[in-house]
């Protein structure tokens, strides 16, 4: 067949992309389940991160387990259970867009080794390229920052990456999200240096601004939503 | 056919790995995949894992499109490419995810990256469409090779200066300035950091290179 006429040019395009089509399709289906357990372990060991359980892939299901197990539930913003619902397969991408009052807020509760309970809440919001999540856990008086960790889908390294590195994260330990008269604070990402013994405000990153703003208002966005319940 | 048989190493085929590492240095000479060294050089590892991957897909594009090169219609050859380079890094991105999840989550969006990086589809062009596959897998090692040199020499630069760190893959950030230079005065220079650099390292290295080889000096 001439190897430049037109028909050998079809048949050669519409053969190569049915194979193509048809290994990516193949392949895609067969790690579908390898991948789906890798990302439900990735978020069990960040929920065990922010309440500073240290865990590798191997053993995070089992602390998770043993820490947390049926002990995640969601709720609504009047800070009621919402039966039936399970936390861990709460869609946060879908519910950040959808209005308060029938946004789903899943929170986990941790026993911890010396008996204190801690809560983990997640957040998810947008940094510059992309979308940036994280766990905030709280102490038991639903007020103080126990801990927080945050991921970034591909953030520039070196600067809005940052945000998930040890440097970023500690010092939102200690933090408080409700001032001293009670009411909703927040915690807030300011210039790098500005934050100084202050309660709610973190430093952020010299040259990742957009992505620390972004963290801020991920903070604020998603955390208002359990008011009702934390001052319970 | 030939009924003399090439040796696998011969002179010229051990050429075909060397001189992208040197005299046709794919960023420094042929100034190709240079949007990538600009993007990852902050810090030396995901410019080492990109580097790596970069040369997988290097080295298997460059032997399927040499196996396929005699059935490619040469008006669709673009697109039978980019066909081949797409797959190829789907499949990295998706083997990744699947058996080696935290490097897949490192490296995010640059995996994607790698079908836009000029040298691949530069590679086919030039040397897979006409040549033998095994020729061609060991211009893809090459190619790939002085590619990831390049990169990790400025990530080298731009992380030791910029943060005082390097960091490389399995052992994270590992200190390399003392605190006692930082005391004395010492500031990290965070223009480092910022992409503008990367273009000005990879000047440096290219005047460099230049002037150690008058042979690279056009007339």
């Amino acid at each position: 067949m001439d190897r430049q006429g037109n028909t050998y040019t079809f048949l050669y395009a519409s053969v190569m992309v049915i194979v193509v089509a048809a290994i990516l399709a193949f392949l895609a289906q067969s790690l579908k389940p390898m991948q789906d357990k890798n990302e439900a372990i990735a978020k069990k060991m960040d929920i065990l991160m922010s309440v500073q359980i240290e865990s590798t892939a191997a053993d995070a299901e089992a602390k998770y387990e043993k820490y947390i197990g049926e002990n995640a539930y969601v709720l609504n913003n009047n800070g009621e259970k919402k039966l039936g619902a399970e936390a861990f397969t709460v869609d946060l991408a879908k519910e950040v867009k959808k209005a308060d009052s029938d946004r789903a807020f899943p929170i986990y509760e941790c026993k911890m080794d010396d008996g204190s309970v801690k809560y983990v809440i997640p957040v998810r919001g947008k940094g510059l390229w992309g979308p940036i999540w994280g766990y905030v856990s709280l102490e038991d008086d639903k007020n103080t920052v126990y801990g927080a960790i945050f991921g970034h889908k591909g953030e520039t390294p070196g600067l809005g990456a940052e945000i998930a590195t040890a440097m970023f994260q500690d010092p939102f330990k200690g933090k408080k999200l409700f001032d001293q008269s009670g009411s909703f604070a927040s915690i807030e990402v300011v210039k790098k240096g500005q934050s100084q013994g202050d309660l709610h405000k973190v430093d952020g990153i010299s040259g990742g601004t957009i992505t620390s703003v972004g963290v801020g208002a991920m903070l604020q966005d998603c955390l208002s939503g359990y008011e009702k319940f934390l001052k319970n | 056919m030939s009924s003399e048989k090439e040796p696998l190493f011969s002179a010229k085929n051990l050429k075909l790995i060397t001189t992208p590492l040197g005299a046709q240095n794919p960023i420094t000479i042929q100034v190709l995949g240079i949007c990538s060294a600009l993007a990852v050089t902050v810090k030396m590892e995901p410019a080492i894992v990109l580097s790596i991957s970069v040369m997988f897909v290097t080295v298997f594009s460059n032997l399927i499109i040499s196996l396929l090169r005699n059935t490619i219609p040469a008006r669709i050859r673009i697109i039978v490419q980019l066909v081949v380079v797409a797959s190829l890094v789907i499949i990295v991105d998706q083997v990744l995810k699947a058996f080696a999840y935290e490097v897949s989550l490192q490296l995010s969006v640059f995996v994607g990256l790698i079908i836009t990086n000029c040298i691949i589809m530069g590679r086919l062009e030039a040397f897979a469409l006409g040549n033998k596959p095994w020729p061609a897998v060991l211009d893809g090692i090459g190619n790939g090779a002085g590619y990831g040199f390049i990169l990790i020499i400025v990530a080298f630069f731009r992380e030791l200066l910029g943060t005082g760190f390097l960091t490389l893959p399995g052992l994270g950030a590992i200190q390399i300035v003392p605190d006692i230079f930082y005391q004395w005065g010492y500031a990290n220079n965070g223009f480092m950091i910022l992409p503008p650099m990367a273009l000005i390292v990879v000047g440096i290295i290219i005047w460099v290179q230049r002037s150690r080889d008058k042979d690279l000096i056009e007339s």
